[in-house]
């Protein structure tokens, strides 16, 4: 019953025309990033450059393929959770707001099953969502861009990675990156278990990642203390693939906290689903 | 099959909202075959109890008891063997009415095919619609696919909570013939709570009627009426004359009202007769009969108690 009611939530977002303002948000985005850099690229990277051409010589293709996703990565925090939010936000409050709530709440399913079969459909979107984001990015990238090696911009300096030592970097930096756009998601369908409205979630949501991240580059020492924990500390730790050497229990760290921040949500909204009675 | 066989027994339910007690020690039965009818004002708790059985709303306290085994600890076996329409049938409005059906038949607990759905559409009368988008459908069009979706996985227990609000008078009657199609021709067991009276009254075969939350009355709806006089209308050419016959004759104490062509009455059902023949024999014309809607009467009655 538990799959069955999981392709039923597949179905639900297929048909459901909000699904694809995500996807075409992303499209929308990256296109328009990806027009600019073709533009104005040389620009942009003459500008990092520019600081360290007294010491050093950039040949080659430096604005390729590798460098747009990178860019493209960065911009996770700030848009794509939102996209996300919109559609995993109205999981269980769109089924109360529409009433459907009570039909699907009077099978013979339980309640926690229909909300895993929900959070594993908001799964499966996010990977979806990733992989339109790396074909906007990587794949795209490269196809306009070519393909070359990768400088990263350090606080302590420039790191260049061998066009062969990127590709896993890419990997692994995307799958910490869905990782984070999950916790995202858990989130969103936890609110939405508060709520018998979608604007309730999704605005909340935004406020919640928006609130931590204020929090997350305040310089205040006060906060010092709970900045490890939050879990939009951890949204760019796919950052941490493009170090040298690897901090492996940086990346560990991360990954614990995002996925006990999913747990805990997960915990919370099985709860509350459980013990709601359905008025709507 | 076994109609003594108990499908619902609720126990002395209660359902608390805060310090609001929405249902107060409601407790009633429905046998297999029954047409349950649920009767009650707006907020008497009708809607708290419905949803209470389908596992909707938990319950403060009280015994729910489907197909003799406990809702709380069989709620998936039993939930697989009701359909049920929760106030107004809500679709996803974004599917087409095949589309609403596949999903909710795929978690009903048994394998729906195409041909089951497309009969069930047919049998509701949406044939032609099945392709159609339900943001296109009128309120009585969502309301058939409702019972649709009810039927979908051929349930033992139909439980419909005000099937025909909103609907115009071809709507209720199309509905009504609906519910008696499926008691009479399928052998449901049927749960219906309505506003309208006349609707219970001419479908269905036991009832409850509760109001604040309390059960006021429940039984036979044939016995419950049975024991009340009729409120009966005479419609005739002369009044006048009339009114001189009755106060003399033996009806003069179940004389209610006159107008310039009726006499009302409250009398039995043996009584209709011989006041028919009593003005009969005194050359006065009787144009009508009429008996009023005795359910109404009795519901009012109840509830103003």
């Amino acid at each position: 019953m538990f799959f069955k009611n999981t392709y039923n939530e597949l179905l639900k977002i297929a048909y459901k025309p909000r699904s694809y303002i995500g996807i075409g948000g992303i499209t929308i985005i990256f296109s328009l990033i990806l027009f600019a850099l073709k533009l104005d690229g040389q620009f942009y990277i003459s500008i990092i450059t520019g600081q360290f051409e007294q010491s050093l010589s950039f040949e080659g293709n430096i604005l390729n393929g590798n460098l747009i996703a990178f860019i493209i990565l960065q911009m996770l925090i700030i848009h794509v959770p939102l996209l996300i939010a919109f559609v995993t936000g109205d999981m269980i409050s769109g089924e109360s707001a529409m009433g459907t709530i009570r039909l699907l709440a009077t099978k013979p399913i339980s309640r926690s099953n229909i909300l895993l079969s929900k959070f594993l459909a908001s799964c499966v979107y996010t990977l979806i969502v990733i992989i339109c984001l790396i074909i906007m990015s990587l794949v795209l990238g490269k196809l306009l861009f070519g393909n070359g090696d990768l400088i990263v911009l350090k606080s302590e300096g420039l790191i260049v990675f061998q066009e062969q030592d990127i590709i896993w970097r890419f990997f692994y930096g995307f799958l910490i990156a869905f990782l984070s756009l999950v916790t995202v998601a858990t989130l969103s369908l936890t609110l939405s278990c508060f709520s018998e409205n979608s604007i309730g979630p999704i605005v909340s949501t935004m406020g919640i990642i928006l609130l931590f991240t204020i929090i997350g580059t305040l310089e205040v020492p006060v906060f010092d203390n709970i900045k490890p924990f939050l879990f939009t500390t951890h949204m760019a730790a796919w950052r941490y693939f493009f170090d040298d050497p690897l901090s492996i229990s940086q990346i560990i760290y991360s990954i614990a906290i995002l996925v006990a921040h999913i747990l805990f949500l997960l915990c919370v909204a099985l709860y509350k689903f459980n013990k709601k009675d359905i008025l709507s | 099959m076994d109609n003594n066989f108990k499908i619902v027994e609720v126990n002395g339910l209660v359902k608390n909202y805060g310090n609001f007690c929405a249902v107060k020690n409601v407790s009633f039965d429905v046998y297999r075959g029954d047409v349950f009818g649920f009767l009650g004002p707006n907020g008497a708790g009708k809607s708290t109890t419905l949803r209470t059985i389908l596992s909707l709303i938990r319950p403060s306290s009280g015994v729910i008891k489907l197909f003799n085994k406990d809702l709380h600890t069989h709620r998936n076996f039993i939930l697989s063997k009701i359909g049920c329409i929760v106030e107004k049938p809500d679709f996803y409005k974004y599917l087409s009415a095949e589309k609403n059906l596949e999903i909710f038949a795929r978690i009903s607990g048994i394998s729906v095919n195409k041909k089951k759905i497309h009969e069930v559409i047919e049998f509701v009368g949406l044939k032609g619609r099945e392709k159609h988008k339900l943001s296109g459908f009128s309120h009585g069009m969502k309301q058939r696919l409702g019972i649709a979706q009810t039927l979908i996985h051929n349930p033992e227990l139909i439980i419909l909570d005000e099937p025909t609000t909103g609907l115009d008078p071809q709507g209720i009657i199309d509905i009504r013939n609906l519910i008696l199609q499926l008691k009479n021709e399928q052998g449901k067991t049927v749960v219906l709570s309505s506003h309208i009276l006349s609707e219970i009254e001419l479908i269905a075969n036991r009832m409850i009627i509760i109001n604040k939350g309390e059960t006021v009355v429940q039984g036979n709806v044939a016995h419950l009426l049975s024991s009340q006089e009729l409120i009966v209308s005479f419609t005739i050419d002369n009044v006048e004359e009339a009114k001189k016959i009755l106060y003399k004759s033996q009806f003069a104490n179940q004389i209610e009202s006159f107008s310039a062509t009726t006499i009302l009455f409250h009398t039995s059902k043996q009584s209709i007769p011989q006041i028919n023949k009593l003005l009969c024999d005194y050359n006065i014309l009787i144009s009508s009969i009429e008996t009023k809607r005795k359910l109404e009467d009795y519901f009012l009655k109840l509830i103003t108690n």
